[in-house]
């Protein structure tokens, strides 16, 4: 498994504690995992993402992310209505460790765009992975 | 695989590098008030004559399926167990057999499990059938969990009362301590499930629906799926009956979601309740909430054909409380000889047999109503039904258990309106003359 240093962590996105990414380029907002969660989780052999027109809080989990050895919940960064998901990924689930940033899983509306602002950057993210 | 206990000696060599003095200091975390004290309430040990004389004597107290002919199903079915099964099935390798943690030296284990679930989804007409659960009933139970967890905001799941009362007790147990509702379907004048109470329903998860049920009766069962899907629920096609499927249409072929219930019948002895089969199978697409274990069949690193415990994700040790079960097991014998016993019949011997449990039943069916009984319900059933005497059947009852026939179970303490009504089962193992003499003295 990698080390910090050698994590891919884009600054074109934000991160949270739980090492999911979001990216709000426009009024829809993308969601993945970072780099860390996919190295650690292992391959990926499915993803279980949630019905389009369902909406979360901020922290609620919206899908899993299984792997041979463990089954990791996703949550939230931000909360919103989901638009699109990354279909995809139900037949190659393996792209998430190719790139999970090309890769992300689900698009939302976010409810309050404010939200985005709160997330760690890429340097709080590494500091964070760091500890 | 060999069970090799530890010795004396590996123990204190184990109980040294541990630090510990004894094997009950393993255990000095449990608090004392926690503990029992003082000897076991356990009687003294016998030797093995008296050991022998005393369940002897418990014996002679019970009606046993050879000394007696019971006409009893209601769950628990008397079939012949060939001797092939009976030979294979007490075979060492078999009977010491352990969980296949380890594929690389359980690959015997595994294929014979794999193979069981092949034949049993073939036998159930669904996509996908697990290693086994323990019996029918927490079959069941593990089947409305498993519709509660697929719909995921629906709070209630229903359940026939035609089906088995222990079946719906024990669903009653598992749902007990959850905020989910258990709601009962009624059944019919005609002994099938009045499934009206779903219309317009949006709530519900899951209905199951047994069939043949309790009282021997065939459901509609391609119509009671279409109820339960109009409902927006799945449909939970349960059984304690497998053999009726060499006649009559499986789960998978009437639109079911889910079916489960007991293989017993299936090359098991009955064994006063004892070692059931919890056959559970599904439709791929739910194949990741399915409880239990799971073989799958894949290459190694050679290419060579393995097979291994898969989808492992779904149970407790990898997902915790979040698992579909906390399953961790299978009824590893039970699934083996039922294999072999579907094996052994095939697709013809099934259907053989089938016919003739239906067709015996029939005839007593049709006897018994000459005779002066009225069937109770009036739509088609396999090898069950209940019937119904204009006299007290008491003094028949107890007439031909002198002669060691027991004809029947009392339905009285499980459906009150049906007190005094009996439910009859034959199988291919009752012969004419033993269903004549049943009409002789009903005759009286």
């Amino acid at each position: 498994m990698k080390e910090p240093r050698e994590l891919n962590l884009p600054d074109t996105v934000r991160y949270t504690r739980d090492h999911e990414w979001a990216a709000m380029p426009g009024d829809t907002a993308r969601i993945g995992v970072s780099d860390y969660a996919q190295d650690q989780l292992g391959d990926i052999v499915y993803v279980e993402m949630p019905e389009v027109g369902s909406a979360f809080a901020r922290g609620d989990t919206f899908g899993t992310l299984e792997s041979v050895k463990a089954v990791s919940e996703l949550y939230m960064p931000m909360g919103g209505e989901v638009v699109a998901v990354n279909e995809a990924l139900v037949d190659a689930p393996e792209l998430i460790n190719r790139d999970s940033y090309d890769n992300w899983i689900i698009e939302i509306r976010p409810s309050n765009p404010a939200e985005y602002e709160k997330l760690m950057t890429s340097e709080g993210y590494l500091e964070m992975l760091k500890e | 695989m060999r069970y090799l206990p530890h010795t004396d000696e590996e123990i204190r060599e184990m109980l040294a590098v541990v630090g510990k003095e004894s094997l009950a200091d393993l255990f000095c975390s449990i608090p004392g008030e926690c503990r029992f004290e003082g000897e076991l309430p356990l009687p003294p040990a016998l030797n093995e004559w008296n050991l022998n004389a005393h369940f002897r004597q418990l014996t002679d107290m019970m009606a046993v399926d050879q000394d007696f002919k019971i006409l009893i199903g209601a769950g628990s079915y008397h079939h012949h167990i060939p001797e092939t099964i009976r030979a294979l099935a007490s075979r060492s390798e078999f009977l010491t057999a352990y969980t296949p943690y380890q594929p690389e030296m359980a690959q015997g284990t595994l294929q014979g499990i794999f193979e069981y679930q092949t034949l049993t989804a073939r036998l159930l007409g669904m996509d996908v059938a697990n290693a086994s659960m323990y019996d029918g009933a927490s079959a069941l139970a593990e089947a409305l969990l498993m519709g509660l967890r697929i719909a995921k905001k629906k709070p209630k799941v229903a359940v026939s009362r035609a089906i088995h009362p222990h079946y719906r007790q024990v669903a009653k147990t598992y749902l007990q301590a959850t905020d989910f509702e258990l709601l009962e379907l009624p059944f019919l004048e005609n002994g099938r499930t009045d499934l009206s109470a779903l219309k317009d329903r949006t709530d519900i998860a899951a209905v199951a629906v047994q069939s043949p049920n309790f009282f021997g009766v065939l459901e509609d069962l391609p119509a009671a799926g279409e109820a339960i899907h109009a409902a927006g629920a799945l449909f939970i096609g349960c059984f304690t009956e497998p053999l009726a499927f060499g006649l009559v249409k499986n789960p998978g072929q009437c639109g079911a979601d889910i079916a489960c219930g007991e293989g017993q019948s299936l090359g098991l002895a009955r064994s006063f309740g004892g070692a059931g089969l919890g056959m559970f199978a599904c439709r791929e697409q739910f194949t990741r909430s399915l409880p239990g274990r799971l073989v799958g069949e894949t290459v190694d690193l050679d290419g060579k054909r393995g097979f291994v415990l898969t989808l492992a994700t779904r149970e407790q040790h990898i997902r915790r409380e979040k698992a579909t079960s906390n399953i961790c097991t299978n009824q590893g014998l039970c699934a083996l000889t039922a294999a072999m016993y579907m094996a052994s019949l095939g697709g013809g011997g099934l259907r053989e047999l089938a016919r003739l449990n239906y067709d015996k039943t029939e005839y007593l069916k049709g006897e018994l109503q000459k005779a002066g009984g009225t069937p109770v319900f009036s739509s088609p059933s396999f090898n069950e039904f209940v019937m119904a005497f204009e006299d007290d059947f008491q003094p028949v009852y107890r007439r031909l258990l002198e002669k060691k026939i027991v004809a029947g179970l009392e339905l009285g303490r499980y459906y009150p309106e049906l007190a005094g009504r009996y439910l009859f089962c034959v199988t291919e193992t009752l012969s004419k003359n033993d269903l004549d003499e049943v009409v002789r003295e009903v005759r009286g």
